[in-house]
This record gives structure tokens, sequence and C-alpha cells, in this order.
């Protein structure tokens, strides 16, 4: 039995009724990747010998009757999460040599369970970047029409779960890193509250925006990855001691008498049609199952980019002062000085968008600028909080599209980063508020790329996402594709 | 103008890059547009708010003072540029 295009939850059944085994669901896989990674790209390396292994183990523990949803399932890791003995390039040249001696802590959760991790996939370089097309190992393409951007930064985990190359994915969303090149690719990914998964091990781009998060092909499997990754962890003095519930629970449940806010800043000028048609439709379908939609204001909504791109490139400016060609990374040889080293190797190490980013943080942090930008920046962003809190009161969850329009041809905004930076408006706010989103496929453009969905909920309220997103693919007939 | 040419070739050298003169003239020409995008923050009223630090209302987080193992010498050694088994290896200081 073919193992592609299967589920997680599909996948795991027949493990379980021994239909076909851990090896050679992982072989069959292995051999899928050969085949169409060559066009997509989605990997930049494959752990052959070590998935291999790993599907032996589980198949150890499938015959003694292992129930672990995650047991033997064969899943891609975006290069942003340390693994140890396997190479993490974050994407970038910097560490393009780099192994990690320790695993994450969602990579070594995942590995307990018995998952198969067949590689480490694509991302743009620090996570930095909406399409991809800054990753220092080539620029994968979107499965659904090659010509176009999967999305990003997480492009390889979403472009790697379209085209069946795995089950599912995890990456990494900073401002919109899992669910803009989610809906791209016609995917589920999930951004989950900040503090509910560990960032331990994950490399670090804005420390109080990043969190880890599935992506995977319908929102069963979301929440069976949500269950395996969420967490207390005492090596990240983030996360958040609160019990896990098991997401896969509450899935079925009506969603009757659900308040559902539309914010209207949301729909803007600019929304491309297609997009605004097809999200349209989506709700008609919650409607028709008896939630209650609302139109609801979210007034500094226009302002998240702006306090985006101060905070982030403020962070990154400081995270990635690490990188000094010291201890781990690359370096420059021909440095005669320590100083002439630091800068030889970080200036040969950074592409780009990266150089950008940490020259905007550097600018914005630096002394005579830091009130006008820095604090600035941060006192807009709590008024974004606050206008989710108000709204919160009176609707349980927030829908709206997760991108301005569709996936755009590969190329077209690479000179023009302002462009590329504001198609992430609409996935910004979230990450500023630290509030779990998610984003859901609902249709189609004319030329046949995704449109996704976009539902918020308040702090740690990745159940109703899940749920209220369970009823909208069921509504859909997207399920599982 | 929002960021001079000369200005980015400062903020430049503080983050440690060096950039060429072509670098430096694109990347003002880009950064100035950035910056005059983000200028609209000027535009709320913030006389009244205080600065975010944080998403969650996290207290600080104490746990016991107890040693842990740290990686072995070796392994942390492993990914340097250079090393001699003992130390990491860097050109001349003083």
């Amino acid at each position: 039995m073919n193992p592609i295009g299967l589920t997680i939850h599909q996948l795991q059944s027949m493990l379980a009724r021994r239909e076909v085994s851990a090896v050679e669901a992982t072989s069959s896989l292995f051999e899928h990747i050969h085949k169409t990674d060559k066009d997509i790209k989605a990997f930049i390396t494959l752990a052959e010998d070590e998935a291999l292994t790993q599907a032996k183990e589980a198949d150890r523990r499938l015959e003694k009757g292992e129930a672990d949803p995650l047991c033997g399932i064969p899943l891609s890791v975006k290069d942003i999460l340390c693994t140890k003995g396997i190479k993490t390039t974050a994407g970038s040249k910097m560490l393009e040599s780099f192994i990690p001696t320790y695993d994450a802590t969602v990579v070594a959760k995942l590995k307990k369970k018995g998952a198969v991790l067949l590689g480490k996939v694509c991302m743009d370089e620090f996570a930095m970047g909406s399409t991809n097309e800054h990753c220092a190992f080539g620029t994968p393409r979107n499965p659904r029409n090659t010509d176009f951007i999967c999305g990003g930064s997480s492009g390889g985990s979403a472009a790697s779960v379209a085209a069946d190359e795995c089950l599912a994915s995890l990456g990494s969303d900073t401002g919109g890193s899992i669910r803009q090149p989610a809906s791209h690719c016609g995917v589920v990914g999930l951004k989950p509250t900040y503090g509910r998964v560990s960032r331990f091990g994950l490399i670090a781009f804005a420390s109080s925006l990043d969190q880890i998060g599935p992506l995977t092909k319908d929102v069963t499997d979301s929440a069976i990855m949500m269950s395996a990754i969420a967490g207390y962890d005492s090596r990240d003095s983030t996360s958040v001691q609160r019990e896990v519930p098991d997401y896969r629970q509450d899935l079925k449940l009506d969603i009757k008498d659900m308040k559902i806010g539309i914010p209207r800043e949301y729909f803007l000028e600019g929304l491309d049609t297609e997009v605004e048609k097809t999200v349209g439709e989506a709700l008609d379908k919650l409607r028709e199952a008896g939630a209650e939609i609302r139109e609801v204001s979210l007034p500094h909504t226009e302002y998240g980019a702006a306090v985006y791109y101060i905070i982030a490139p403020s962070e990154a400016s400081s995270n990635l002062a690490r990188y000094d060609g010291l201890r781990y990374g690359l370096r420059n040889e021909q440095a005669e000085s320590l100083i002439e080293m630091y800068n030889k190797s970080r200036s040969q190490g950074f592409g780009d968008e990266v150089k950008r980013r940490i020259i905007i943080g550097t600018f914005a942090l630096s002394s005579g600028y830091y009130d006008a930008y820095y604090k600035k920046a941060s006192q807009v962003r709590a008024l974004i909080t606050e206008d989710y809190k108000k709204v919160f009161q009176e609707c349980d969850l927030l829908a709206s599209p997760v991108t301005p329009g569709p996936p755009w041809k590969i190329g077209e905004k690479i000179d023009d980063p302002l462009s590329m930076y504001l198609s992430d408006i609409l996935t910004i706010p979230a990450n500023m508020a630290g509030i779990p989103a998610i984003s859901i496929p609902c249709g189609f453009s004319r030329d046949r790329l995704p449109i996704g969905f976009q539902l918020q909920a308040p702090h740690f309220g990745e159940s109703v996402l899940l749920h209220v997103g369970y009823s909208l693919e069921q509504r859909l007939g997207l399920g599982g594709r | 103008m929002y960021i001079t040419p000369d200005e980015v070739a400062g903020v430049a050298a503080l983050a440690r890059l060096e950039l060429g003169p072509e670098e430096t003239a694109a990347m003002s020409r880009q950064l100035d547009e950035i910056l005059g995008y983000i200028a609209k923050l000027q535009e709320v009223d913030t006389s009244q708010v205080e600065v975010m630090t944080h998403t969650q209302n996290l207290n600080n987080v104490f746990r016991e003072d107890q040693t842990v193992p740290s990686p072995p010498r070796q392994e942390s050694l492993a990914n340097a540029p250079r090393q001699n088994g003992e130390v990491f290896i860097v050109p001349r200081v003083i």
C-alpha cells in the first residue's frame, strides 16, 4: 500500500493495523522525494540513514501495540530547528556546515513519540522573508504551480507537505511565516500562542514574536501535532506552565452560536477580489453551521507592519550579533585582526535581506533614534494588543483572509522589499499580541492557486481554532487535500 | 530623507558589516523607503500608552540553583572553524 498522499491519521491507522510498516512508508517517501524534489526543491538535507533507523525502531514499537498517533509517521522539519548530528543551516551560508550537538525540544518530543524525521527543509535565511527567495541554498517552488512562490519563511515546510514529500512539517512563525506559506501552498498552518510551545533549540530571529507550529494536510493532523509539541519546558523560560489539552478531542463539537468577528480593517482596499470572494464563501459555510458572524473593528491593524519592521529587525540585530565566526559558523580565514574577522565573516556569511534587517534594527536601537522607533513601536504594539482584548470580549474568534492576494510569480518582488513586507499585514498582528492563529485552505484562485482562511483566537485558544477550523474543512470538503 | 548613505555606512560599521559603495547606495534607497513607511507610526497618539514588553503577564521564573551536566568540551569545540582540542583559536587580539 502506497503511503503517498495520506494524512497522519490515515497512515497511523494503517500502521496500527500493520497494513504497511514504518520502514516501507519511509522508503516510499524517499523514493517520491527523489523524483519530485528535483522540481520542488523543498529539502536542504535528507537524513535517509537516520530516518530508516528511526522507522525500524518505530516498527518494533508498533508491533508491540504502540498507540501514539505519531509513531512511525515521516515528517520534515524546518532547517531553523536544531537536530542533533544533522546539519542545521537556517537557510544561511553562515551556518552551512553547522551540526548541532543537541535536539530542539520539539524535535526531541517528536522523536520520543517515534516520529521519523526525513530531513530538513528550506526557509528564507534566518526566517527573514515571505517567498523563500532569500535562502542561500535555492528557492523551493509552489507544488501547485512551480512558476509561483511557495511563500515564506517556512516555505520548504509548506511545499514538502503540499507535494506529499512528508506527512507533516514543523515551521516557525514570527510575522506569518507558518500561515502565509500554508495559505499559498494549500495546507493547514497553525501558529500557537506565544509560550505554548518551547522555543529551545529554535535558532532565534525575533524572540518576543517567534513561535513553532505545525504545517499539515488537514486540521485533524494539526491537532495531533499540537498535542505532541505543546507544553512547558524549563529550558525556555517564556514557555507557559499550563496543561496541554487533547486537541483532537474537541474537533467535532458543534459550532452553533459561536460568535465569529470579522475585522473590517482586514478587508482593506487592495484586497484581491478572488481572495475576498473565496473567504466570503467560507464565512457563509460557518454561518450555515449556526455560527453568528458579526463585524468588529481592530482600529490599529494598519500600523501592524510598521511596528513589526521595527521590533523584529531590532530583536534580530541583537540575536544575530552572536554570529562572529568564532565558536561556530562561517569564518573568513584571511582576516588578520579580530575586528576584521568579525566584519569579513559576517559580510560573507549573511545575505542581503539579513543585512538589511540587521541595519534597520541597529539603526532603530541606536542612540538618538530609540524613542522615535523602538519605543514608539512597542507602544503601538500595546494598542494593537488592546484592540484584540476588547474584541474578544464580544466574540470567540476572528475570521479573515491570511494574505491580501494569492501567491505571486518567483522574482516578481525580489527588488522591492517594502512590497514584500506589506504582504504580511494580515498575519503580523497575531504575533504582536502573541495570540494563536490558523490558516486553512478555503478555495482556489482562477489560476488554480490556493487561497487560505485565517482564524485568530484569544491566548491559549488553540482548541477553538481547531474545532471551528475542522467544521469549516468538513463543510468545504477540502479535508486531507 | 529618513536615512542618508553616510548613516547607513555608520550603522553597518556598528553592526560589524562591510558594505561596498554600490551596496550602501542600494541599501540606503531601500531603507529610506522602509523608514518612510514606518513613519506613519508618528500619527498614533501614544502619550498615555505604556511600552509593551511581553505578550503574557509572566512573572519572574525562578528555579533551584542546581548544577546540571554541561556538554563535553569536545562537543562544544566540534563546530569551531579553528580550535586546538582545548580552546577556540582566533586572530591575535593584542
